[in-house]
């Protein structure tokens, strides 16, 4: 869907709702017609993204007098999880781009800019161009930051066919780029190499989906036989949670996908076509003919150089230092993280960040009353895992390391369904 | 959080999603044109013809077929990607949603073309509208 939605109003609502996950988390953006709070608080919101623009939306709709300030200084929103489908060439780049404008509501000021500076004892942020904004409340939604500078002797500028290099994760433009230097690989075959870094990442199972989408097109396309297909993962496992480990190891082995653990990609010579990583036992470097590449991701260095990363966990990442239930920064109470952001173990999805969005409103609006919040965040993350063009595996979790079950008895989070594929093609990005 | 928060709102922006949105409502609009059709050729003819009911059941198959097909055109996908229980049931309700569709639409293009006359007579004289409701819901 290209320009503006009529329904444009409620196109805005469903932002408030799943943007990943299961669909059936859709709406509590319903939220409840409580009466309007009146306040005169200055609310600042860091990033525009699936967060950041939800949140906006909320506030307007709680709040009575309230000032909202939004930064962000990409005037394009992505929606991200369809850059899986743009890297592997079954979607154009127009599909996950509309603008960032199109989704913030009216009575609301937007400074289209970064943020580059945070005084959390002076309640201040201050912009590339030097605006400075005073806060009562701090909403930090700026999303991951991708080191690319990480992998060294990669370039943005070779991505595509020509040198085989696939970098999916970048931008809607880059993805289609990857689409066609996948599309290269999938007819002449060659080593293809797939893999995840040791950061923790936005959406950690788009690296393995990549691999299965890529399987599948040499195997449609009869090239198969001459294709050789291997996944690096940073650590001893191929998905953080046991059970869906297996399944996928279990995949990989029927499908003839190799896979190695403890493999960190550090480097890439696009002259050679060498891949370089980094393993306990020493640096191995491998061939290869198609290499995706999905780099280390960071907190913005405005969190970190502010004192506001977790000290202790991701210390070379600095994730918002929040408390994994409420989200509420250990050391700020007028600071709240939404998303991507969150030092909180998994929840890297656009489907947790709509189970952010009520428990930040929550604790926020009760603290503007003077009260305590209730609402506590489960650490629900939802990854449907493509694991052919028209099948996946509906994953959904939480901090118990349980299986979620948004359809129990009648989705199967560990069987490959049509019915999950549609679901993620079709139903995530309305929602 | 589950199934109940699936509101109409939800279910319309992913039916849009899922076959665009002018084709979406133009579908919508044509599903709302031929039901209510059907509906006037009912109260117009007083009852169901089972000769036009006959050749309307034998289209319910490519009705149900041509569904099934749409179905996994739009969404890049085949039979056999069919995993479980519950992507057979799916299929089996747009199967199903097909087959009622194209019978309705052939029942009331018969209807259209030829006026009742020569079943009308027969069935006139008594209490049509119960007759009516047994019929169709033998019918479809
Ligand atoms: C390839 C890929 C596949 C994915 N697949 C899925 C999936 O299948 N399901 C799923 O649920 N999720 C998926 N995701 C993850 C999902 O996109 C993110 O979890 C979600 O976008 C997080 O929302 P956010 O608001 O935290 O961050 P974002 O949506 O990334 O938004 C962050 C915003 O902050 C802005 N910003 C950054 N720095 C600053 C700054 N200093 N000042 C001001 N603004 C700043 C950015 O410009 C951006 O607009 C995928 C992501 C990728 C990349």
């Amino acid at each position: 869907m290209g320009g503006k939605h009529s329904l444009g109003m409620s196109r805005r609502g469903f932002m408030t709702m799943a943007t990943g996950g299961a669909v059936a988390l859709a709406a509590s953006g319903g939220q409840s017609a409580a009466q309007p709070v009146r306040s005169n608080a200055r609310i600042v919101i860091m990033g525009a993204g699936a967060g950041g623009a939800s949140m906006a939306n909320r506030l307007v709709r709680r709040l009575e007098g309230a000032q909202i300030t939004v930064i962000d200084g990409r005037a394009e929103h992505w929606y991200q999880p369809g850059f899986t489908l743009i890297g592997a060439g079954l979607r154009p780049a127009g599909y996950a781009v509309t603008k960032t404008t199109d989704w913030l509501p009216q009575g609301i000021d937007f400074i289209a800019d970064y943020v580059t500076e945070i005084d959390p004892d002076a309640h201040r942020v201050t912009t590339r161009g030097g605006q400075r904004i005073d806060y009562d409340y701090l909403i930090v939604a700026s999303g991951t930051v991708l080191d690319w500078d990480a992998i060294e002797g990669f370039d943005m500028a070779l991505v595509g066919p020509e040198h085989g290099i696939s970098a999916h994760y970048a931008s809607p433009e880059i993805a289609e780029l990857s689409a066609r230097a996948l599309d290269r690989f999938t007819d002449m075959g060659g080593v293809g190499l797939f893999g995840r870094p040791a950061t923790e990442l936005k959406c950690a199972g788009a690296p393995v989906k990549m691999c299965f989408l890529a399987e599948d097109m040499a195997d449609r396309k009869g090239t198969r036989e001459r294709a050789q297909f291997i996944f690096n993962a940073q650590t001893d496992n191929l998905f953080g949670l046991g059970v869906v480990h297996h399944r996928v190891r279990q995949f990989m082995e029927e499908r003839d996908i190799g896979y190695r653990f403890s493999h960190v990609l550090k480097a890439i010579d696009p002259a050679t076509k060498v891949a370089t990583f980094a393993t306990p036992q020493g640096d191995v470097r491998t061939d290869y003919d198609f290499i995706n590449v999905v780099p280390p991701q960071r907190a913005a260095p405005a969190i970190r150089e502010a004192g506001l990363s977790d000290p202790e966990r991701w210390v070379d990442q600095g994730w918002l230092h929040v408390d994994r239930n409420t989200l509420r920064h250990m050391r700020y109470p007028n600071i709240f993280g939404l998303g991507d952001i969150n030092g909180v173990p998994r929840g890297k999805t656009a489907a947790s960040v709509k189970w952010h969005l009520p428990v930040v409103e929550d604790h926020l609006i009760a603290d503007m009353q003077g009260l305590e919040g209730t609402r506590q965040f489960c650490g629900y993350t939802s990854c449907p895992l493509i694991t052919r063009v028209g099948r996946a595996l509906l994953v959904e979790f939480n901090f118990t390391e349980n299986l979620h079950q948004s359809f129990p008895g009648i989705v199967s989070p560990l069987e490959e369904l049509w019915i999950s594929w549609a679901m993620k093609v079709f139903a995530l990005r309305p929602t | 959080m589950d199934m109940q928060e699936f509101t109409l709102g939800v279910m319309i922006a992913v039916f849009e999603e899922m076959f665009g949105r002018t084709l979406f409502w133009t579908m919508t609009g044509v599903a709302a044109a031929i039901t209510a059709a059907w509906i006037f050729v009912l109260i117009r003819d007083r009852h169901v013809s089972w000769r036009k009911f006959l050749l309307a059941q034998l289209s319910m198959p490519v009705g149900a077929v041509a569904a099934v097909w749409f179905v996994l055109a739009r969404t890049g996908s085949g039979l056999r990607h069919m995993g479980g229980p519950i992507d057979w049931l799916v299929m089996l309700g747009v199967a199903a949603a097909g087959a009622v569709g194209l019978a309705l639409l052939v029942y009331v293009v018969q209807s259209l073309i030829w006026r009742p006359r020569a079943s009308a007579p027969q069935r006139a004289p008594t209490a049509p509208g119960k007759e009516t409701r047994t019929q169709v819901l033998t019918g479809a």
